[in-house]
Parts: structure tokens; sequence; C-alpha cells
């Protein structure tokens, strides 16, 4: 006799009674390799096998580059209005509703000031997951304060760019944030305060066109899709197909572009030594001063 | 010739019919004439009253629109052209050049159509390349240099999507151009005299005053590529049009844009003298207010009113 005999016949197990594998634990990368999610975010989000830089948004990089994660958020409950009272398959706030559901963001950019190793930085870092990451007014905003929080306090700036571009439900006004974000960029630009800018996967449109083209330093992650049109719009243009590579951060950063791209895995380190570089002047006059009130104490 | 602008054409060639009937029959037809004239003035005011959003933007591609070459020169009592980027080459969607406007003398810049197959071609629709805006920048620095106001002439379907454009950075020229313009110390004025796409259109956009001509549009996004992304399809360009709320009285309304200019009965290229005469005043008058303040005061002025356009709730 068999060791295990079936007993009952023809087992119907209802849907609703079946037991799913939780979603979540296991990643695949597009090459094929499974990470286990606990492994990938311990990584940085990086796959270990093929080095897959997995789409994240603010609250991972937040997590990767503030020290103990601790961070202060900068206007957290802005949301978008709907000036143009817009309508195409369905009405502008109950997407907007629906995106604030599913993602549990409030829209598509949030901004933070915390320290990295030690130093003060503002960063701005968008999700791509809350209407493809397109700029309304609230990004636009959120990213003008976020400089001027820079600008008020001698802070360095870092993007973290991740969008399709201006968000057409915001037509003009969305345009103009292109404006409003680089006009604070010029402001940010005369006082000497350094801007970094992080194009990650994808940057395209009239963000690529405004505040992400703009650091003094524009740097990117591996893999990456950086440019101004999106591919589709391209090759419908042209009529062609476009070059294998095309428009990677690697293209981009061989064309002059992109001052480096950094392995997530690196990217706290690269930003604090440059950081630290540029803010050794600083650390100087913090010692001549040091040095003064030393000697003038001495002297009393 | 439009749709909307048929009746209009038939009512004006059955007057110039009638006109020389009577001048060759030598019948009085005085009363029949003028009352002819009164009926397509009425039906004109009627039509151009009422121009839904997508009417404008036919009007503002118009094929007989004047383009900012066509302005530029009669405006200007002299202009040199300058060409090129000094890096890769001269662009021909983007031209300017220093214009002398009633004894004063302005750097005039502009997107550039084509008016027949062989100047499109060569004017590339009037999308520029990244060259075209670095040309752009390097006369707005010469403008400055030299301290000459700038008058910037918008008429572009968009920057140009193409595989050059994207080597050659397409969102790093218009970037900086926004950045830079912030900071001119000249006064700036843009004139929106067609239609105004996109960041294409903002690349050369950043001014003291922004002024649109009446039946332009300035939007984020074409009605067109707006319909064929939010519906799927390319039959929804009028709703595209009205969602968008693209034309100068919205975005007057929604204090993006500084002003209208008003085009005669019937749009710019029915009465292209008249328009010039407008413009000229407007441009003069703008400029000398402008002159008033200091570059510092514009600079700022210039930054805080694009720091204000957004409408969110906290």
């Amino acid at each position: 006799m068999a060791w295990f005999t079936r007993k009952d016949k023809g087992i119907r197990t209802p849907t609703e009674a079946k037991k799913e594998a939780p979603d979540g634990i296991w990643y695949k990368t597009p090459s094929g390799k499974i990470v286990h999610m606990r492994e990938l975010k311990s990584n940085s989000y990086v796959s270990p096998e093929d080095g897959y830089h997995v789409r994240i948004g603010s609250e991972e990089y937040f997590e990767i580059l503030f020290d103990n994660n601790k961070f202060t958020e900068l206007d957290p409950e802005m949301t978008s209005a709907d000036p143009l009272d817009f309508v195409d398959t369905k009405p502008y706030p109950s997407r907007i509703k629906q995106s604030q559901a599913k993602t549990d963001l409030k829209d598509a950019v949030r901004t933070a000031h915390g320290k990295i190793d030690g130093l003060d930085l503002c960063v701005a870092c968008m999700d791509f997951n809350f209407i493809g990451g397109s700029m309304g007014s609230v990004v636009g905003e959120k990213i003008a304060r976020a400089i001027d929080y820079s600008l008020k306090n001698k802070v360095p700036f870092l993007m973290i760019s991740k969008s399709g571009g201006a968000r057409m439900m915001e037509a003009g006004f969305s345009l103009m944030q292109m404006g409003k974000t680089s006009a604070k960029l010029a402001l940010l630009d005369k006082a000497g305060i350094p801007f970094v800018s992080l194009l990650t996967d994808p940057t395209t449109g009239g963000v690529t066109a405004s505040f992400a083209m703009l650091g003094d330093f524009n740097i990117s992650e591996p893999g990456a899709l950086i440019g101004f049109a999106g591919p589709r719009v391209i090759r419908e243009t042209i009529g062609k197909d476009l070059p294998k590579g095309f428009q990677s951060a690697e293209f981009v950063l061989e064309h002059g572009f992109l001052d480096f791209i950094v392995d997530r895995r690196n990217l706290k380190r690269r930003l604090v030594t440059l950081l630290k570089m540029l803010n050794e002047e600083k650390a100087e006059t913090k010692k001549e001063a040091k040095k003064v009130e030393k000697k003038e104490s001495a002297s009393r | 010739m439009l749709d909307f602008e048929k009746p209009i054409a038939e009512l004006e060639a059955k007057l110039s019919d009638m006109t020389k009937i009577a001048s060759e029959s030598g019948v009085n037809m005085d009363e029949t004439i003028k009352s002819l004239e009164n009926k397509i003035e009425d039906l004109k005011k009627d039509t151009f009253a009422n121009l839904t959003r997508w009417q404008r933007v036919q009007l503002s591609r118009h094929p007989d629109r004047p383009y900012t070459l066509d302005y530029i020169y009669e405006l200007t009592d002299d202009f040199v052209e300058l060409h090129g980027d000094r890096s890769v080459s001269d662009d021909k969607a983007m031209v300017g050049g220093f214009g002398t406007i009633s004894g004063k003398t302005y750097m005039l810049i502009g997107q550039q159509k084509g008016r027949n197959t062989k100047q499109r071609q060569m004017r590339n629709f009037g999308m520029a390349n990244p060259e075209g805006y670095r040309k752009a920048l390097r006369l707005m620095k010469l403008a400055e240099k030299f301290n000459k106001p700038i008058i910037t002439f918008i008429d572009t379907p968009g920057a140009f999507p193409g595989i050059e454009a994207e080597e050659r950075g397409q969102g790093e020229a218009i970037a900086k151009n926004l950045r830079e313009m912030f900071m001119l110390k000249v006064p700036v004025i843009c004139l929106i005299i067609g239609e105004g796409a996109s960041g294409g259109a903002l690349g050369i956009g950043i001014g003291d005053r922004v002024l649109m001509l009446e039946n332009t549009w300035y939007s984020v996004i074409s009605p067109e590529s707006c319909s064929s992304i939010l519906w799927r399809s390319w039959d929804y360009k009028e709703q595209a049009a009205e969602a968008l709320k693209l034309t100068a009285g919205d975005m007057k309304s929604f204090k993006m844009i500084d002003g209208i200019v008003k085009e005669p009965l019937g749009g710019a290229h029915t009465d292209f003298k008249k328009m010039s005469s407008t413009l000229k005043r407007t441009i003069t008058k703008t400029t000398n207010e402008l002159e008033t303040l200091t570059p510092e005061e514009r600079i700022n002025q210039r930054i805080d009113k694009f720091s204000q356009m957004g409408v969110f709730n906290e």
C-alpha cells in the first residue's frame, strides 16, 4: 500500500479560501536574478548578483542618506489643488485621491533636512509612484521652499529627480514650476551654496529641462534613463529605431552632461566626500575662529 | 483657410463681385453693398468674439500668420542678424540680432518657422535644437554686455525631440536658459506671437513682462499630444484644448502672463501693418516702464513673479 492515500476525491478549494504566498518577499530583477527583499533592503535596493538598481522612492532614499534615518520633513501636508478644473477620462482630484491612497504619499516629492555623516543637508526627493513623479504646483513649490531652506541656513541642497516631466493636469501651472525652481536655483548659485542633482531612473521632460540639469554636480545611478524627450516621442518623430543604450546614464555621461555615475551602495559615502571637500574652507574658518576665541580668552 | 473663416470669405467674395458689377454696369448698388459690408463686419465680430480655445490654437498656426522675422523686419529700422552658438552650429530655427526700433537698439530673438516646404525644413518647423537655445543665451549675454533691452518672440511647437538634440543636451540647454534669464541685468520682454509649446517656449520665455498676442496659446503640451496621452487617441484635441486652458485670456486670468496684445479683427494675419504698429507701441511703452527700475529691482521682481505661480493646499 502506498504511504499516502487520498481519501477524498475531487477536492476543490474555493478561491477565497486559498492561501497565497505573501507578495513582496522576493524580488526578480530584469535579468532574472531573484533576491530576498530583506537582503535587497540591506543592500540599498541594489540586486547583489547583477547590480540592478531597483526604483525606490523618498522613503528609501531618506533612509539610505540621513544618519539613523533621522530628518525633519518640510511642508509634509501640502497637497494639489485643481486650479483648472481639469477633467480628461476622469477628474484630476479623483486621480490625486487615488494616487494618495495607493502610495500613502501626498504628492510626487518629499523634502527634508537632516544630517548625513554629521553634515547638514537639505534633500528633495521625487516619488515616481505618484502620477509618474509628475511636476505640478506642489512639486514646484516644495522644491522651491527646500531651496529657500538651503539659502536661509546655508546648507547644501540635494535634488533626487525621478519623473516623467510636467503634470499635464495643471497645464500652464506645471510649466511655470520649471521657471520657479530655476529662479530659486539661480539664487542658490549666486549664494555659492552647493547643489548636487542626482538624476535617477527615469528623469525626463520638464524636470530634465529645469532643476535636474542645473546641478553644480549632475550625478546619476547606473542604467538610469535620462532625457528631455521620451524615447517613444523621438522614435515617432524621426521614424527610426533608437540606438542601444540611448539616453542611459552612461550615454549622458559620455556626452558630457553628468559628472559621474555612482552605485547606490556608495552614494552616501561619495556625497559626503564631495561635500566635505567643499566644506573645507568653512571648517578652516571655524577653526580660525576658535583659535581667535582661545587667544582672546587667554589674553583676558 | 480655416473652417470658421470660410463663411466670412464667401461673403467677402460676394462683396467684391457686387462691387465689380456695380462699377461695370454703372447701376447704383451702394445700399446693397453697404448692407453687405455691415453684414460681414457683424459676422466677423460675432465669429471672433466667440472663438473656442481650439479655434484660437488654429489661428495661432494659421499659414498666413506673421512669423518672428516678419515682425523684426517690419518693426526695426535696421537689423543686424547674428548667427551661431560658438560651439556646434547655427540653428536656423532660432534667429536673433541687434535691431533699432524708433531709434533705440534692442536685442531681438525668436523661433522662426518656414512659409513653404523648403523653408519649413530649413527652419525645422520652428523647433530649436540645443544649439538654438545656446545661441539665444549667447545673444542675451551680448545684450547684457552692451546694456540693450531684450525682446523674445515665441512661436514654437516645442523644442526638437531628436537623437542629436538629446546627445547635445536639449534639457540642459533649456534649463540653463531659464536660470540665466532670471539674472539678466537688462529688461526682458517676451512676446508669444503664435505657439507657446512647453519647455521649448519657456526656454526663451523668462521675462520682466510676458505678453501674449490675442490668438496664441501657451501651455505645457499641445492639445494634440495631450489628447494622445490622456485620451490615448488624437481625436480629443478640442477637449484637450478646453481642459488645458491655454489661451491668452486663460493665462492672464491665472497671472501666468502679464498682458494680452490685441490683434486686428480676424487675426494678426489679416492686417499685418496694424498688428506691427500695435506691437511697436507695446514694446516702446513696456521698455520705458521697465527702464525706470534698477537692474536689481527688475531681477527681484522677475524672480518674485515666477515664484508666485502655482496653486496648492496646505
